[in-house]
This record gives C-alpha cells, sequence and structure tokens, in this order.
C-alpha cells in the first residue's frame, strides 16, 4: 500500500451508503424550479375539464340543463352521470368495497359533490361553463350528526342500497350503516372490568380533518384511439394499484394504459385513492379524443377529496389501584361521510385501528367499530398515518392520562408501569398483533431525562400554587405521549388492495461502468427516495449511491408495487431493494470468484469489493466486478448484473417513541405557547438521519395542526364551513414550534436491514402529546377531558365551564 | 373575451404576450411563458407557492393579473440560479439545511427568502419566521427553511455559517 491508499473510512466516505446525512439529489431540480409536477405538464391540443359542484348536502336532482353552457366559446362538452352510464361508469368501486357516485346520479350527497363534468379549451372557458349549467335540485333533510345516523327516523342516505342487509364488511343494521367490525374476547374483556378497582370512561373525539398537501389532486389523461392506449399523468401515491384499478373498471386491457406519476407535491394519504375527476378526465379524453388536465383548486380539495379521521371512540379502562392496566373496551362511531372511500388495506374496514392497546401490557381488550353514512365528503384516508393509528394512539394516550388523573399517579410513572418489557417481545396483544421488537422503558426514561421531567412537574406545581394565589393567570401543562405504530402493511397473510397483496418491489441494473439504475414500486412525494433508496444500495453492494440513479413512478418501467403511504416504503420496498442488491452482490461473488481463481467461499466482502481470505492485496471492486459482468462471465453464467425483488414482509414494523410538549396556556384570552417540544422516536435502523429529522419535524407540525386547530367542520344544516385556507387552519412560520428530536435504535429483527419506517410517527405520536398538555394544563381546575382541537376559543371556553374565567 | 397585449422583463429578458385582462400573472408565467416554476397552492392567496418577485416586492402571482404587471420587472424560481448555472446561496442553503421535501413550496420559499434578505441581510430567526408567514410549507415545519435562509444569509455576508444548537 502506498500513501494514495483510500483508507477504509475514505473508501465508506464515498458510498454514502445508510447511516450517512447525505445531501437530497432532489434538490438540485427543486431549488430552480426545475420539478416536473402534474399541472407542468402541457400536450399540445390539451383540454380542461372542471366540475360543477352541489350547494346542497342532500338533494334530488331533477334536471341537468347543459344548453347554455355548450353555447359559451371553448366549451366543447358537459359530462353527466347518464354520458357516464353509457360507458357503465357513472359510479366506481372505493378501496373500502363501497361504491361511489362519479357524478351525481339522481342524488347529491354532500356539499360540493361533482354533478358536471365541463370539458373547454381552458381553464378559464371551463369556468364560464360551469356557471352555466343550470342544475334543478330538490333539498332534502340533511345528516350531519354522527350519533343521529342510526335514528329510527333518521333520513335514508343511499338509496342505491335499498334492501341490503349485508355490505363488504358483513351486516347491516340500519339503513345507515356500513359495518361493524369487532375484535378481542368480550366476555373475558367484560369479566375485567366486573373484576376492575378502577374504571374511567370516556367519550374522545378525533375530529375530521384533510391531509391537505400544498400541491393539489390533478391528473392529465390522454387517450389515443390508434393505438387503444390510455396514457394518465397523476398525483398518484399508488401508481400501479391507479393502473389496476382503471383497466378493470374501465374495461381497458392493463397493457395499454400507462400511468406515470412524476413529482408529487405532498401527499399525506391524499392521494392514495380514486376521485371522480380522473374517471371523467379519462371519459372526456376517449369523447373527445385529446388530451384532459383535471386540476382541483383548494377550495375542492377540503371539502371534496378525502378527508381523515372523524372517530368518536367511547374509551373503557380497568385498572388496579396500583395503576395495573387489566382490560380496555373501545366502541368507536365512524362517520365516513356520503360513501365509505377508506384507503384501507381491504379486508381492513378500520384500518389497523387495533393497536388501540398501544405500548401497554393489557391481558384483555374488546374493540367494535360502527361505520355510519352522513351527508359529509366521502373517506377517509389515513392522514400522515397508517391506516387509523393516528386515531388509535390518540384513544389510549388520552386515556391512559384520564387514568393517571384518576388514580392520582404522575401519567409518565403510570406508563412505566405498563409498558411492554423488553423481554415479552415478539409481543402478542390481545387485538391480535405481534409487535417485533421494542424497548419503551429506555426511551421513556431518556425523554425523561433530557427534558429534565421532574423539575418541570416541580415548577408545574408551583405554578398552580400561585394561580390558587391568584398571582398568575397562566396555567401550565405537560403532554406526555408514548406511541406504538404499525407500519409496513403488509403481509400478504393479512393486506391485500382488491386482492393484490402489499408486497413492494426493487429492480437494480448495474452498467458495465459500475453505474446503475434501480426502480421500485414506491413513489416518493417528498421523502427523499431517491436519495435514500440509492443509499441502501450504496452500503449492500459497495457502488457510491451518487452513482445510482432511482427511478420510481412509471408504471411501463417500474415493477409492480403497491405504492407510497402508512409508512410502508422503507418497511416494505426499502427490503426489496435489500434483498434485490444482495442478489446483485451474490452473482458479483461469483464472477469474481472466477477472476480471482478463487472459490466462491475463500472470498470476504469488503466494503467496496470482495477480497480473498488471507490474501488482503487480492481485490477486485464491485466497480470492475460490474464491467466482467459484461465480457467476462465465468462459463454457463449469463452475463450482465440486473435483479428484482418483490417482498412480501413476514409481519408490520412497530416503531414507538417518547414526545413530551410543555405548553403554558393564558386562561384569559385562551392564547396557548408551546414552550417546548421533544420528540425521540425510535425507527430501528437509521438510513439517513437528516431526512428522518427533516420527517419527523414536517410529522410534528402536521400535528401540532391538527391538535390546535385544523379542522373540517360543517354546519348543522351541512354546509362546510371551513373550505379555505382563511378557515383551515393552516401553521406558517410564526405559530409553529422549535422542535428539539432525539432518538433510540432498536433494529426490527426481521427487516433485512432492521428499519422500520418513521414518516407518519410524529403525526401519530404528535396529537396526543399536544392534546395531553391541554388537558394536564386544565387537569387542576377539575378537567378530565376538552375535545380536539385545542384553539384559543375552545381553551378560553374551557377555562370559563371551569370556572377561572368570570 | 377579447384580449390584450403585454409586455414586461422577466428574468432580464423581454416578454410580450396576448391576455384576456382576468387572466392571472401566474398563469401567464405558467402557461404563456412556459417557465413552471412557480406554482399555485391555493388561489386564494395564503399559501405563497406562487410568489415572485416584482420590481422589488414579493407578490403572489395569483392575486394579480397579468395586465396588471405592464411594463414590471419580474425574477421568477428560474432566473435565481448564478450566472454560471451553479445554485445561488438560498438554493445551496435550502438543501444543505435540508430546508425543502416535496419542493412545491420551495420556488416561492426561495423567492421570498431572496427579498427577505434584501430588506434585511442579517435577520434573527423570529424576523425570518415572521419574514416568510405569507408561506406554507406542508412538510418541514419551517426549522430548515430558517436555517437555510440564515445559511445563505451567512454566504452573502461572507461570514461563517454557525447552526445554532437544537
Amino acid at each position: 500500500m502506498n500513501d494514495m491508499t483510500p483508507t477504509r473510512e475514505q473508501r465508506e466516505a464515498v458510498l454514502e451508503g445508510m447511516g450517512c446525512k447525505r445531501k437530497r439529489v432532489e434538490d438540485i431540480r427543486f431549488t430552480q424550479g426545475k420539478g416536473n409536477y402534474v399541472d407542468d405538464v402541457k400536450l399540445p391540443g390539451m383540454l380542461h375539464g372542471d366540475f360543477v359542484r352541489s350547494p346542497h348536502p342532500h338533494a334530488r336532482v331533477k334536471k341537468i340543463d347543459d344548453s347554455e353552457a355548450l353555447k359559451v366559446p371553448g366549451v366543447l362538452a358537459v359530462i353527466t352521470a347518464e354520458t357516464l352510464k353509457t360507458v357503465n361508469l357513472a359510479w366506481m368501486p372505493t378501496l373500502a368495497g363501497d361504491v361511489q357516485m362519479v357524478l351525481a346520479d339522481g342524488k347529491v350527497l354532500f356539499q360540493n359533490q361533482e354533478v358536471a363534468f365541463v370539458v373547454a379549451t381552458d381553464r378559464y372557458a371551463a369556468d364560464d361553463g360551469i356557471n352555466k349549467v343550470v342544475v334543478e335540485y330538490e333539498p332534502l333533510p340533511p345528516l350531519v350528526d354522527p350519533f343521529k345516523s342510526m335514528d329510527a327516523d333518521a333520513p335514508v342516505l343511499r338509496e342505491d342500497l335499498a334492501g341490503k342487509t349485508t355490505g363488504a364488511h358483513g351486516p347491516r343494521k340500519h339503513h345507515n350503516h356500513i359495518f361493524e367490525w369487532t375484535v378481542g374476547d368480550k366476555e373475558l374483556t367484560d369479566a375485567a372490568f366486573k373484576k376492575a378497582e378502577v374504571t374511567i370512561k370516556e367519550m374522545i373525539s378525533y375530529h375530521r380533518t384533510h391531509p391537505s398537501p400544498l400541491e393539489t389532486c390533478q391528473c392529465v389523461c390522454s387517450f389515443d384511439k390508434i393505438k387503444g392506449e390510455l396514457t394518465i399523468w397523476g398525483t398518484f401515491q399508488a401508481p400501479h394499484v391507479i393502473r389496476t384499478v382503471v383497466s378493470l373498471i374501465a374495461k381497458l386491457p392493463e397493457q395499454k394504459i400507462h400511468v406515470i406519476a412524476p413529482d408529487i407535491g405532498g401527499g399525506f394519504g391524499n392521494k392514495v385513492g380514486a376521485y371522480p375527476g380522473y374517471i371523467c378526465a379519462a371519459v372526456a379524453s376517449i369523447v373527445t379524443g385529446k388530451p384532459v388536465k383535471w386540476v382541483e383548486d383548494r377550495i375542492e380539495n377540503l371539502t371534496a377529496t378525502s378527508f381523515a379521521r372523524d372517530y368518536h371512540m367511547t374509551t373503557e379502562i380497568a385498572a388496579t389501584k396500583e395503576g395495573k392496566v387489566t382490560g380496555l373496551r373501545v366502541h368507536v362511531l365512524a362517520d365516513h361521510g356520503a360513501f365509505d372511500a377508506c384507503a384501507d388495506p381491504s379486508k381492513w374496514p378500520a384500518g389497523f385501528f387495533n393497536i388501540v392497546t398501544g405500548s401497554y401490557d393489557f391481558p384483555t381488550a374488546h374493540l367494535a367499530v360502527d361505520g355510519v353514512y352522513t351527508n359529509k365528503a366521502p373517506g377517509g384516508v389515513a392522514y400522515r398515518c397508517s391506516f387509523r393509528v393516528t386515531e388509535a394512539a390518540y384513544c389510549i394516550e388520552r386515556a391512559m392520562d384520564i387514568l393517571a388523573q384518576k388514580l392520582n399517579m404522575d401519567p409518565a410513572e403510570l406508563r412505566l408501569k405498563n409498558f411492554i418489557k423488553p423481554e415479552q417481545f415478539p409481543y402478542h396483544s390481545a387485538l391480535g398483533w405481534e409487535y417485533d421488537s421494542g424497548d419503551y422503558h429506555t426511551a421513556m426514561r431518556k425523554m425523561m431525562e433530557t427534558t429534565g421531567y421532574a423539575a418541570l412537574r416541580k415548577e408545574q406545581a408551583e405554578k398552580r400554587a400561585a394561580f390558587a394565589r391568584g398571582e398568575t393567570r397562566e396555567i401550565m401543562g405537560l403532554g406526555v405521549s408514548f406511541f406504538t405504530e404499525i407500519v409496513g402493511a403488509g403481509p400478504s397473510k393479512n393486506c391485500d388492495i382488491l386482492g393484490i397483496a402489499m408486497f413492494d418491489s426493487c429492480e437494480i441494473r448495474m452498467h458495465p461502468t459500475g453505474a446503475g439504475i434501480a426502480r421500485m414500486g414506491t413513489k416518493s412525494q417528498g421523502q427523499g427516495h431517491e436519495t435514500t433508496w440509492a443509499q441502501i444500495i450504496a452500503t449492500e453492494i459497495g457502488i457510491p449511491a451518487d452513482n445510482i440513479q432511482v427511478e420510481e413512478g412509471n408504471t411501463d418501467t417500474a415493477p409492480y408495487g403497491l405504492g407510497t403511504y402508512g409508512s410502508r416504503s422503507t418497511p416494505v420496498a426499502g427490503a426489496a431493494i435489500a434483498m434485490a442488491a444482495r442478489k446483485i452482490k451474490a452473482k458479483a461473488q461469483m464472477i469474481a470468484a472466477y477472476k480471482l481463481e478463487v472459490h466462491e467461499d475463500d472470498l470476504e466482502w469488503d466494503i467496496d469489493g470482495f477480497r480473498v481470505k488471507g490474501l488482503p492485496e487480492k481485490f477486485m471492486s464491485m466497480k470492475d466486478i460490474c464491467w466482467a459482468a459484461y465480457n467476462a462471465v465465468p462459463p454457463g453464467m449469463e452475463p450482465g448484473l440486473e435483479a428484482v425483488s418483490y417482498y412480501d414482509p413476514p409481519n408490520m414494523t412497530y416503531p414507538f417513541g417518547a414526545y413530551l410538549c410543555v405548553m403554558d396556556i393564558d386562561v384569559d384570552t385562551g392564547v396557548y405557547k408551546v414552550r417546548r417540544f421533544y420528540a425521540l422516536d425510535d425507527c430501528g435502523t437509521r438510513i439517513n438521519p437528516m431526512i428522518i429529522e427533516g420527517q419527523v419535524h414536517g410529522g410534528l407540525t402536521e400535528a401540532f395542526a391538527i391538535a390546535m386547530g385544523q379542522e373540517i367542520r360543517y354546519d348543522e344544516t351541512g354546509n362546510v364551513v371551513t373550505g379555505s385556507f382563511m378557515d383551515f387552519f393552516m401553521p406558517t412560520a410564526v405559530e409553529t414550534p422549535h422542535w428539539e428530536t432525539d432518538f433510540t435504535v432498536t433494529p426490527s429483527p426481521h427487516h433485512p436491514i432492521g428499519a422500520k419506517g418513521v414518516g407518519e410517527s410524529p403525526n401519530v405520536g404528535g396529537v396526543p402529546a399536544f392534546s395531553n398538555a391541554v388537558n394536564d394544563a386544565f387537569s387542576f381546575l377539575g378537567a378530565t377531558h376538552i375535545q380536539m382541537p385545542h384553539d384559543y376559543w375552545r381553551n378560553w371556553k374551557a377555562a370559563k365551564d371551569l370556572g377561572a374565567v368570570a | 373575451m377579447a384580449k390584450t397585449h403585454v409586455t414586461m422583463k422577466v428574468n432580464g429578458a423581454e416578454v410580450e404576450g396576448l391576455v384576456e385582462p382576468r387572466t392571472l400573472l401566474v398563469h401567464f408565467i405558467r402557461e404563456n411563458l412556459g417557465m413552471t416554476g412557480t406554482h399555485i397552492g391555493c388561489e386564494t392567496t395564503h399559501c405563497g407557492a406562487c410568489t415572485v418577485d416584482i420590481d422589488g416586492m414579493s407578490v403572489k402571482s395569483c392575486t394579480m393579473f397579468a395586465v396588471q404587471a405592464q411594463g414590471s420587472d419580474i425574477t421568477t424560481i428560474e432566473g435565481m440560479a448564478n450566472a454560471d448555472g451553479t445554485l445561488s446561496a438560498l438554493q445551496e442553503g435550502f438543501r444543505m439545511m435540508h430546508g425543502l421535501q416535496c419542493g412545491f413550496c420551495t420556488p416561492g420559499m426561495i423567492m421570498r427568502a431572496h427579498r427577505l434578505l434584501k430588506e434585511n441581510p442579517s435577520p434573527g430567526e423570529q424576523e425570518i419566521r415572521m419574514g416568510i408567514s405569507g408561506n406554507i410549507c406542508r412538510c418541514t415545519g419551517y426549522q430548515n427553511i430558517v436555517k437555510a435562509i440564515q445559511y445563505a444569509a451567512a454566504k452573502i455576508n461572507g461570514v461563517e455559517f454557525r447552526e445554532a444548537a437544537e
């Protein structure tokens, strides 16, 4: 070796592999305005489509008159349900096993429902056309309150389901009932409650909100009549699923459908499902023979494409006097709006809500979920959440605080007492999951030590005394949250979407010069896959990440995958990437053995190539192996260096974390200040700490928004009153708190690189931390549970109701 | 609808076009000029994704008609890189500090930060937060955007950038 020989550290640094804070490759184009988003797609002769929407939440559609609209210059067509019926597309299936109107068919069931689709030469002409379509409605009584949906005299919403006593998920109890889903042992749980020394019961609501990515949902559909091919550029989190769904419902051969998801401006669950705009644009392109663009505006996004949450959770915990939990009983009333358009794995009508036992060792539990229809927008999607995990975490974390209050125990102490212990993993929960790994006590204690939890409690006690003496009007709350997520849907034994198992995939092709391209079935919407996926490959096969091009989102070139949502990309596709890379490495080893004239068992891997054991000078780099793969493979071996992996995960992964929110609230104004927010996340092996931290910041900000004000609200007559960013809380840099991040590392034992997924953890754990802080602040005044969102007015109202404000 | 002839300077070049009086400036920039770096996020002046620089002011181009920009001097994100094509201090700052994720708000955010640093070359954290409060980001939680702007300010001012301790 001479001085020019790179050290091991230098060789590793060049790779920019796992664990490295690699700067993002995407940013070169994004910082220069050179991203390519759907609305940037411009095709020759392209038309624009836009919707006539219903002003009524519930009405019969008596007549649609498009004659004046068709006279508007530039307007070419007005598509209604009658048009769509000619191609059998007036209704479409939802991912949840329900059906949904594409355009109003006889009735409208929520305000801003799609009634007609106007196609014109540009977006302004389409808007002119919309204003000239005359729709005659006969208003019907609206059903807004989900708690009244199953009253005997509740209006019938879904006339299409008349006489259907069974839905996709079993028996229906009422004309507005969708499904009942039960899990757990009812008898054992009821018995635990009978014996319990202490019980708590509270109706905990998680209000309706919306993912609202900065880029709305949009598409361009282009049908080539000669070839019979349909190309769709769209804001799709799951492009392959869209291709299959379009093939099934439009009866087009799947090879003739090309789905392209270009750069996506945030998804957060909003862009998983199929929306009427996609169907209408495709039909319009087929009818006109021209490409058709559909771009939602913000009001449409907030009021029509899928909402999230709207779960009303009656929660009971049974416990001993010492604070050991003995049973959990939860009933959920789930408001799905007009159609059950949940984007959950098909067999899971309430997603993975049965993770509701959380991080605690409940000997028994029982859960029942009733889904109901109301005159609201259909949904709901998993807003930065793995299928109702956010609701479940909020439910149990709020309930544990309520129990702590009843027992007069510190909420952190109560949690430590009931955590699943490290030696219990893999842990079988009372509601049916197998938690892969965790060390909750260590994470919780690290949070308590780092934040000075004991000192904060002491300060709180002093402030409360000062408040009682009338020396201050400010109260202080500590919001403890310890969450366990369930991400990485999922194993084919229990997860599918419309019958397609929820595997994911990776194809790697190495080029002769030691570079390569890797394609996946996932689709980044800001997570930085082009950067991180290359890091996994770099570590696995010793080729610099800079030499690996990552490509996603084109169904013609990418292997079939189920897409990016529910924090599934790293747990599922991340595993597929490692497995494909290992196939490459296995073949590379055979080539190296042949070139170095040794048996392959005599080789050992050394950062970026193979070395002959005991003969350190005999080494062949992966770069050289790539070249050899194209000119000097062993006799009988096929040339080339490519691999594909389809990874069916054996289990979900279970990230967890310990969060603390310190909040001060002025009782006279309700104005709060988040003094401090600490988030410790354990997502197993960390691929890119910079990106993980960024994900945590973003997820916490969304959690802050939801907990403190972000709500889709309807008035009693069914008008949605939060239809723009004026009314729908979007935190700016001014309101958003400063975030402190921390971590522990407990690898997943079943994942090839031990990684778990993190993007949604901060939303899951953040919401209860904020809400617990507010509730903790008010608890000494007698509050047990104050419903979210905790905006200034509600805080003031809480203080007033508790007698703290005159 | 009758069209009006407009001329303006965009990123240093004289441009012209025929627009309806109601054509929004953002549509003129994106569709007539084909510069799609300027984005549309809300159409109600709340989100700031469409922010461009007009005659030395940050303007939300979804809330201005193209005809109102007659004769003005506009800079968009496409005009922000250095003359040699390398990333400018702000663009580099956003990349180095992980100040973006999906990239949709980024052009508007950079255009706003560009004007902010002209108005206040060494802003503190609270001044930055207030200065970009007309721009919404759904991904980053703003913390790294603040750092990105501090990084750029340091670079422009020729001083060493020191990341604030967590």
